[in-house]
């Protein structure tokens, strides 16, 4: 069965779980009307907007050299980078510097990149147990999915699922305590990963921004289960894209202003952790050592490419937040580690077209994710970039590329198109018989499956204006 | 290259793109658009056309949308200006042809000409021709649904309200969500019908909810989706094109309801 189909069908299903409805119900008030609020609050967006953009254009731009800069300051601050070309190389590097510490016992901070190279499942396969302790994340372990937001990543639940898979896993604790408010989960939650803390051999960490003059990994985060995860083990590893850095701490300051505004509305997060090194002798506390794992994963690849813009993500989730598809499929049916937006314009990059090209297509061009993205990433253009490589590589089907080529040799030639349109007109007008629509047809069986098509006019406009005129 | 002499005393010689579906489905829509152009002081001409080349555009065929293009350009750039009754063509020819034919610096150039001076009907009746009122009457509560492309690539969200709201009787309902998509898309309605007809269903909910009549927009390929789907439910909702409204074809059937 074709992608589209696997799309199509879990779409279809995501709009029949009535549980998951529930929770998107909650998209407008716990995303978008928080984010206008906090936005609000700044003199000039539009400005910051551009200064954003501008920063992580120009990132890209000197790519090489800020990750070479990054690198050196790392390595003299006492840390280690590692380069992964692919996931599997990350993965095995990663692996690596557990088993060289001996360590079996893993806690991990919140990270798109290690879901994305699925390092959980490879951890467990060498014998590590892995952690998360970002409750949607550990949540979301728990049930063995994959995060169905970027920054919230167990949205899609509710309360009571949650609860049930508490008492599953937290068998030890006694069967009759009471778990039916938030409050109650997020103190059990909290009681389980402290004993998570104290047993952890390494912690891994993803990273909002790199810094280059600096040498310095930064994450922001609420729950203060990311400081736990890189300051007690003995040892910390960044896993991240080689697209995260930046020149200068100052950049930072400029992009975490709309960051954090623009993923949950606030104006900064509990925490913004700065990550430089391990610790120094008179350090109060950190980490005996410290590695950066910089992921590539198809990423310099596009670089150069029509789709060059995406590598300027800061991934506060706004598009996936504001997209209305999103808004009524959630982010599982989408099939890909990154939903939405964000997710059409940068899986086909990392996947490759041919397993990913019904979601680009899955967008109605409505155009929010391009207004609503804090670095002015122009996202409908992106996707339009990957359609032209679907269609280019014969996809989705032959019979959509076929009509679609048709189409073209009509669209050109004006007379022949208002031929074709005169005898399309006739057939369907013939179908609708006396009716003012028709509610089938052998053909464009999408458009007829939810909806009427009305009866085409008798004569066409042009024909009524050339006689009238 | 074919540009327009301009002469300040003539009426301004406007070309009316009707847009592939108005011509097909609802002809009244480029008659009002026309009606309402003259009696803005402009000389309407329809010159042959097809289609923006958006299908193709949209849907892949970059070299299709491309020739179609260069055909749009060589047939409007006589033109003084060009005008649309859809955000959605005219977005086409304004915010994307010059990207499209880019590589193709002649026709980029053109692209670029003809781009300046085409313009969606309601913006340009009240922005380029200061039009501040229409002469019409409806007795009906109508809501204006904002198409994604007239509202947010056009950047049109008051043109259409105020000369509305200036048609003797009419009363503007406004929606609870106007910046949200009805699920069109073009070929997303048929790639994705049930995706779609859940974002349909949204907005027909929304539409409902304000207590108007007749819902109206800018755009043909929206108002069918949501007509389609009214239809399909059960739903009452009278829905036009909010030019027919203006130039006072608001009693005439609604899309899907001619019978003729």
């Amino acid at each position: 069965m074709s992608e589209v189909h696997r799309f199509s069908q879990a779409a279809r299903a995501a709009l029949s779980d009535t549980r998951l409805q529930g929770a998107l119900t909650h998209l407008k008030e716990g995303f978008q009307v928080k984010r206008a609020h906090a936005l609000a609050g700044l003199a000039d967006v539009e400005g910051l907007r551009e200064a954003a953009r501008s920063i992580r254009s120009h990132a890209l731009s000197h790519l090489d050299e800020l990750l070479l800069q990054f690198e050196a300051k790392v390595q003299a601050n006492g840390g280690h980078v590692h380069w992964a070309r692919d996931a599997a190389e990350a993965r095995d590097i990663i692996t690596r510097i557990l088993s060289e510490r001996g360590a079996r016992a893993v806690t991990k901070g919140k990270s798109m990149v290690t879901e994305e190279i699925e390092l959980n499942a490879h951890l467990e396969r060498h014998g590590i147990a892995p952690v998360e302790t970002d409750l949607g994340e550990y949540i979301i372990q728990l049930r063995k999915e994959r995060p169905s937001h970027i920054v919230a990543p167990a949205f899609h639940l509710h309360r009571s699922q949650v609860e049930q898979n508490f008492r599953e896993t937290h068998g030890h604790l006694d069967a009759n305590r009471p778990l039916d408010s938030r409050p109650a989960l997020v103190a059990e939650a909290r009681s389980v990963m402290r004993t998570h803390f104290e047993a952890s051999d390494a912690g891994i960490t993803g990273a909002n921004f790199l810094v280059a003059e600096t040498g310095t990994a930064i994450i922001v985060t609420n729950e203060g289960n990311g400081d736990l995860t890189r300051l007690l083990p003995k040892a910390h590893i960044v896993v991240t894209g080689i697209e995260k850095v930046v020149p200068s701490l100052a950049d930072v300051s400029i992009l975490l202003r709309l960051l954090t505004r623009s993923a949950t509305g606030q104006d900064i997060t509990s925490y913004v952790s700065l990550m430089s090194g391990p610790k120094r002798e008179r350090d109060a506390d950190g980490p005996e050592a410290f590695h950066v794992v910089l992921v590539d994963n198809g990423r310099s690849a596009l670089l150069n490419g029509p789709a060059r813009e995406i590598l300027q993500c800061i991934r506060c989730g706004a598009c996936l937040n504001h997209c209305p598809v999103y808004g009524v499929i959630g982010g599982h049916a989408y099939g890909a580690v990154y939903p939405g937006p964000l997710g059409a314009a940068l899986d086909p990059g990392l996947d490759g077209i041919a397993k990913t090209y019904d979601l680009p297509s899955a967008s109605s061009f409505c155009g929010r994710c391009d207004s609503v993205c804090p670095v002015k990433i122009p996202l409908t253009r992106i996707m339009r970039y990957w359609r032209n490589e679907a269609y280019a590589h014969g996809l989705p089907s032959g019979w959509f590329n076929f009509g679609l080529s048709w189409w073209g040799v009509f669209a050109r030639k004006p007379r022949l198109y208002r031929l074709a349109a005169k005898v399309a007109a006739h057939v369907l007008r013939l179908a609708a018989g006396r009716s003012g629509r028709l509610s089938s047809f052998p053909m464009l069986r999408g458009w007829f499956a939810v909806r009427d098509l009305p009866k085409p006019a008798r004569k066409s406009f042009q024909s009524q204006w050339r006689r009238t005129r | 290259m074919n540009q327009p002499d301009v002469n300040d005393n003539e009426p301004p010689r406007v070309a009316l793109f009707v847009t592939c579906l108005a011509d097909m489905f609802r002809p009244q829509i480029g008659f009002a658009a026309a009606k309402l152009l003259e009696q803005a002081g402009c000389r309407v001409e329809v010159p042959l056309q097809s289609c923006c080349g958006q299908p193709a555009y949209n849907g892949g065929d970059s070299m299709a949308a491309a020739a179609v293009a260069r055909n749009v350009i060589a047939t409007f750039e006589p033109y003084q200006f060009i005008v649309a009754p859809s955000g959605s063509c005219a977005g086409m020819i304004r915010m994307h042809y010059a990207r499209l034919l880019q590589d193709e610096e002649t026709w980029a150039k053109r692209a670029a000409a003809l781009a300046a001076k085409t313009h969606e009907l309601f913006s340009f009746l009240v922005n380029v021709r200061g039009v501040t009122a229409v002469t019409a009457e409806c007795r009906s509560g109508v809501a204006y649904h904002d198409s994604c492309s007239s509202l947010r690539e056009m950047g049109v969200k008051d043109e259409p309200r105020r000369l509305l709201s200036s048609v003797d009787g009419l009363r503007l309902c406004e929606l609870k969500e106007p910046q949200t998509c009805c699920g069109f898309g073009g070929f997303f309605s048929v790639k994705y019908p049930d995706v779609s007809a859940r974002m349909a269903d949204d907005k027909i909910t929304d539409a409902i909810g304000t207590g108007a009549e007749m819902l109206v927009g800018a755009d043909l390929g929206c108002l069918m989706h949501l007509s389609g789907r009214m239809a399909r439910c059960g739903d009452k909702l009278a829905v036009r094109h909010a030019a027919e409204v203006m130039a006072g074809f608001g009693s005439e059937p609604a899309i899907g309801e001619d019978t003729t």
